[in-house]
């Protein structure tokens, strides 16, 4: 078992950061990922890690260093947060397009306008068709644990895609949590050395990057990017297996919380599985059968799986941290009625949180109470909602 | 303490009770306990309201929210009652220790409160008088401890001593001056 120590989330992360050593750090610091940059940073000035870190001055130049360092054949990592990864957002494709390992905490932050610091997901929601794969996470535990994890799933060779890690701005970030570390060494062992494909830097073997690819090819590259999608599919459940034999802590594409025999299902990302657990736990002990699925994995969508694991439910609640204004509901719940496709089960989403709005076991037991209300009646008058909104 | 301990604290901005969550939960969490402190991240500027929380059980804590229903509320700065709401959602065995010169049970009466308990500390004079300037965050984590049985109070002093020691390495009068500080509030604090 490893060593338990306080640490907040962004701490967490630099630490992973600091263990995984890359050759390259790229970064620009925006609230509420700064902790991150600037403990990383430190390591640098300290010497305790052999990173070559750049400085830059916007995270589109950010985006494109890091692209660059892993197109030579670096180990290469920045972060991000929201109008930083949107700044980003023209090489965020390409760093998926070009196949490049990259691995990138995303600290959650609202888009502007108007302009708010605190957490929601509409940030890593906008980039969910960048072809990035997306891990969530619910604590500092799993920024940490994920952040680990996805080194290996980004470098591996049926995969070789870039890696987004997703925590609560603030909630997570800033929040003094109890989390247990690996050693230095274990990390080392676990992610293993980068075994670049076509590096830049291979003179005997010179290669292109990023050529003009027009009617003739491009489509079939494409192809093989949505393959590498679903390489990653049965990837992520391997590296978690083996993670889990190194620490204890069990990962899957999403967790289940009471849910196998529940009969109300809440979905619900990040930090907010969390304080709904806490509150499933006083709902089971009056009797409401309540049970929570937290996906883990958002890209790939683990549709099969989603599907097998939601399809025995009454009545389904979908939290979304995130509106997508399609005037049809936030993007988590786009996905998971589309995974439930043909079932008669009632879906409704709620859009709660956005800007940081606080979201307590108080709220997630009014959403509950909904729910059994369409349960029990069979009915359903709104299917989207946004949770708690003055109007 | 078995169950989870929650507080919730009252300060303005330039007090420390961000620091003070912090350096409790640190201190809670080399003792053994599972742990969060964090504040409420506002529009942070000198002397606004601020609030900040600590978690402690012996268990791993999952509520990822502002503290709903404290069991101890702490106020840092006595001119917050009767603007910020201090009672807020107050346990009815709850506890509310401030930083006042006043006896608890004035501020009692004037936090019309009836089944919980209130205790006050003079932390502002401790602190004019250990640090030589009014920063009562220190003074009242002391106070915190006596009227919380948080976890025992010579190995809360301790580990206080060590992360004050990492802090403030070149300034050891500011070391002594806080555990001093820690030290006369602890045994000053008054209960009603």
């Amino acid at each position: 078992m490893g060593k338990r120590v306080a640490l907040t989330g962004n701490e967490a992360t630099a630490l992973a950061m600091r263990q995984i050593n890359p050759d390259v750090v790229a970064a620009y610091p925006i609230t509420p990922q700064t902790d991150i940059v600037q403990y990383f940073s430190q390591f640098v000035a300290d010497g305790q890690v052999k990173t070559e870190f750049v400085t830059v001055e916007s995270e589109h130049s950010a985006m494109s260093a890091t692209v660059g360092a892993a197109a030579a054949g670096a180990r290469a990592m920045t972060a991000t947060s929201s109008q930083g990864l949107a700044l980003m957002w023209e090489v965020v494709y390409i760093a998926a397009s070009l196949r490049l390992p990259i691995v990138m905490p995303v600290v959650n932050r609202a888009l502007s306008a108007p302009i708010n610091i605190h957490c929601d997901h509409s940030d890593t929601m906008g980039a969910r068709d960048s072809g990035w794969i997306q891990l969530y996470s619910e604590n500092a535990q799993e920024a940490y644990d994920n952040l680990i994890q996805a080194v290996r799933i980004a470098e591996h060779q049926d995969v070789r895609l870039p890696v987004m890690v997703c925590q609560d701005g603030f909630i997570t970030s800033h929040g003094l949590d109890s989390i247990e570390i690996l050693e230095d060494a274990e990390v080392q062992r676990f992610i293993g050395e980068l075994k670049p494909s076509y590096p830049l830097l291979d003179p005997e073997h010179p290669v292109t990057i990023g050529a003009l690819d027009l009617q003739n090819w491009y489509l079939e590259h494409k192809r093989q990017q949505a393959e590498a999608m679903k390489n990653a599919l049965r990837v992520i459940p391997e590296v978690a297996a083996e993670y889990a034999k190194l620490t204890g802590r069990e990962y899957g594409y999403f967790e289940k919380y009471r849910l196998d025999d529940a009969e109300i299902g809440l979905v619900a990302l990040n930090s907010s599985a969390g304080t709904i657990k806490a509150e499933i736990d006083e709902l089971r002990n009056s009797g409401v059968k309540v049970g929570l699925l937290k996906p883990r994995v958002f890209r790939p969508l683990p549709a099969k799986e989603l599907r097998e694991a939601l399809l025995h439910l009454k009545v389904i609640g979908v939290l979304d941290r995130a509106d997508s204004f399609s005037a049809f509901g936030g993007p988590l719940f786009t996905e998971i009625r589309s995974a439930l496709y043909g079932a008669q089960i009632p879906v409704l989403d709620f859009i709660y949180g956005l800007g940081g709005r606080d979201f307590t076991m108080t709220d997630a037991g009014n959403i509950v109470e909904k729910l059994a209300k369409v349960a029990r009646d069979g009915k359903v008058e709104e299917p989207i909602t946004y949770y708690g909104v003055r109007e | 303490m078995g169950q989870l301990l929650e507080v919730r604290w009252h300060a303005r901005g330039g007090q420390g009770a961000k620091t003070a969550a912090l350096l409790l939960a640190e201190a809670a969490a080399k003792a053994g306990k599972y742990i969060q402190g964090f504040p409420e991240y506002g529009p942070e500027r000198m002397g606004a309201p601020i609030l900040a929380f600590n978690r402690l059980s012996d268990e791993p804590i999952r509520v990822h929210s502002h503290v709903e229903e404290p069991d101890v509320v702490v106020v840092l700065d006595p001119t917050l009652i009767g603007s910020a709401n201090i009672t807020a959602g107050l346990r009815e065995n709850g506890k509310v220790l401030v930083n006042t010169a006043k006896s608890p049970a004035e501020v009692k009466k004037r936090l019309k409160l009836t089944t919980q308990q209130v205790y006050t500390v003079d932390a502002s004079k401790i602190a004019l008088e250990t640090l030589g300037k009014d920063i009562p965050n220190t003074p009242m984590m002391g106070a915190l401890i006596r009227v919380s049985n948080a976890m025992d109070f010579n190995r809360f002093r301790d580990l206080m001593k060590d992360e004050l020691e990492k802090k403030f390495r070149h300034k050891p009068e500011v070391i002594e001056g806080n555990m001093a500080a820690i030290e006369r509030a602890y045994r000053e604090v008054k209960g009603e």
